[in-house]
């Protein structure tokens, strides 16, 4: 997708065009990028300095004093390790289940394969909010309120569509021939799944593991429900509580938004085309 | 699978060679947990939901029947209206207007250019941003006191008063960020299906005389109507379950449908049957634009073949 240039090349346009181009490029990169650079800038700035004004925020020496105060709280550092263990477990358990499920709809031939395909993509347009209520009423029942479970089994739910719809496009793109020459070999559909295609597909898998993982790391709804204990919060619970635990310190509230953002814009950055081309293959296929 | 079986019995020969033989039962048992735990997980609790909303259950089990007493009382609550006139203003406009700018992102940078990556970068890191992350980085831009566009737009005379303490400009505010966070991501979606239009129709085209808007309204258009069918759908009923930007960029100040179910649920013991009632009608509504959406964009379609 990403080397596919276009048809229309840049033959035959005037300069000014040409600048005019690059002037709105400019343009939308800085307005894309502006909240995230300024927020950073305001995470390295000592109080006194932000409350100046914007232009002495923009010109004051950077001090790390706002990432000290984040990392010394332990209610922070407890977060990012609650997150990462729910992030974690979420993707392990979306690709399990998902990769299954999308190769056999990829490559095996069965009747109700729309039907199912479209329940599966009926989850990604759910309302989260609908089930709140009936799902706390299930989970107190059987004990895992207040836990990361409760945070894990709906993550799991809406993420399934999102691993399964992107891994069924990467599973259509291998060669069908290889699983027919392992059959031809004697390996079952299961051996021909697990020793030709999940190795083949690993960039893929990859791929799909990296936006479960955001998808399940920016989840908000379920663990603002179904936690209330300062043990047990992910990061974006976490976080916007900064605003009454810091109160006027702004600078920290700015470091705490950026240390949970940084991975995720590096994950991103360093696997950019993958992640635009398994994007986007659901919405242009389907 | 009792049912199966007895299907099995009514309509041997069709179902014989769907079940009948290993490789066809492999397919389906690598596709049902996936399945069952979609069902268990979402669809079961949705029917449990329309079973609470019609009883006077609270947070601790079920209560009695009571028929339709919990939409009424929903339908009075002014909370209620406030959340649904929040969500819709906030739908249309966050979603036209990420569709037109989008698709004029996409037209542009739809060419051979340097520095695509940088524009890749551009259009995904807004979109990796977690919501609430990025409500709490606008709001710390919109405050009065320390905030860059709160004290220039201040300055400039656009607002008179604090901007995270007005409802209105706060639903301005939330409509804005959304439009930041998802509309490179709708450009991106829409740029994938203008690259699939071959070129030749386009040269084509302008053989025959057509220029550019003639190429755009005939051209461009209808060979995107299915990838904008499903940007703006998957769009428009993401808008409509709006939850973590309003809670967090407005501060639990401005209602939408879903923070009316939250407050519902969690917070307040005495509105919780109402919070079923009010999850229930977000579900069936929902459920009703997907619909008129398919329906509206398939009969055009229908038409024009």
């Amino acid at each position: 997708m990403a080397s596919a240039t276009t048809t229309k090349g840049a033959t035959g346009r005037s300069p000014l065009n040409m600048i005019l181009f690059y002037v709105f490029l400019v343009t939308f990169v800085l307005v894309s990028m502006f909240p995230l650079l300024w927020v950073f800038r305001m995470s390295i700035t000592i109080k006194a300095e932000l409350l100046e004004s914007p232009a002495v925020t923009a010109t004051a020496s950077p001090v790390a004093d706002n990432y000290g105060t984040v990392f010394g709280n332990p209610d922070f550092i407890q977060a990012l390790v609650n997150s990462m263990i729910v992030a974690g477990t979420t993707t392990v358990i979306c690709l399990f289940f998902g990769s299954i499920c999308a190769y056999s709809i990829a490559r095996l031939r069965f009747l109700f394969k729309s039907p199912i395909m479209t329940l599966i993509l009926a989850i990604s347009f759910f309302p989260q909010v609908a089930i709140i209520a009936p799902l706390f009423i299930q989970f107190t029942a059987v004990g895992i309120i207040n836990t990361y479970w409760a945070m894990i089994i709906p993550d799991v739910v809406f993420a399934l569509p999102l691993t399964i719809w992107i891994l069924v496009a990467f599973f259509r793109e291998l060669p069908a021939d290889l699983e027919e020459a392992a059959k031809v070999d004697g390996a079952t559909t299961l051996q021909a799944f697990r020793k030709v295609i999940v190795p083949l597909a690993a960039p893929g898998v990859f791929t799909t593991a990296i936006l479960t993982f955001i998808h399940a790391w920016n989840e908000f709804l379920f663990a603002n429900t179904f936690i209330f204990d300062a043990a047990h919060y992910p990061v974006t619970v976490v976080i916007p509580n900064f605003a009454t635990v810091y109160t006027t310190d702004y600078g920290a509230q700015a470091a705490g938004a950026v240390v949970v953002t940084i991975p995720l814009v590096i994950l991103v950055l360093i696997f950019q085309r993958r992640i635009v081309s398994g994007l986007t293959a659901g919405a242009v296929k389907g | 699978m009792t049912s199966a079986t007895r299907e099995k019995k009514r309509r041997g020969g069709w179902f014989k060679e769907e079940f009948g033989t290993p490789e066809r039962r492999l397919a389906y048992y690598m596709v049902l947990p996936a399945i069952i735990i979609i069902v268990a997980i979402a669809f079961f609790p949705i029917l449990y939901s329309v079973l609470l909303s019609v009883t006077d259950s609270t947070i601790i089990g079920l209560g009695s029947f009571v028929g339709a007493e919990n939409y009424v009382e929903m339908f009075a609550n002014p909370d209620f209206w406030e959340g649904l006139k929040n969500t819709v203003i906030f739908t249309v406009a966050s979603v036209a207007l990420e569709f037109i700018i989008g698709l004029g992102v996409a037209l542009a940078i739809n060419r051979a250019f340097r520095g695509r990556g940088l524009v890749r970068a551009a259009v995904l890191v807004p979109w990796a941003f977690p919501t609430v992350i990025s409500a709490v980085m606008w709001r710390l831009m919109f405050q009065d006191e320390i905030g860059i566009i709160g004290e220039t737009a201040n300055a400039i005379g656009l607002v008179s008063e604090p901007i995270l303490s007005d409802t209105t400009l706060l639903l301005i505010a939330c409509i804005l960020v959304d439009v930041w966070k998802t509309m490179p991501f709708m450009a991106l979606l829409l740029l994938a299906g203008l690259q699939t239009i071959p070129g030749e129709v386009y040269e084509a085209a302008r053989v025959d005389g057509a220029n550019v808007t003639q190429r755009f309204f005939r051209i461009t258009l209808p060979l995107l109507k299915g990838t904008i069918l499903v940007a703006v759908l998957f769009r428009t009923l993401d808008a409509y379950r709006v939850y973590d930007l309003f809670w967090v960029l407005s501060s639990e100040q401005l209602e939408s449908l879903s923070t009316f179910v939250f407050k519902s649920v969690r917070i307040s013991q005495l509105l919780f049957a109402q919070g079923n009632a009010a999850s229930v009608f977000i579900f069936v509504t929902a459920f009703l634009i997907a619909l008129i959406f398919i329906k509206l964009f398939g009969m055009q379609t229908g038409t024009e073949e």
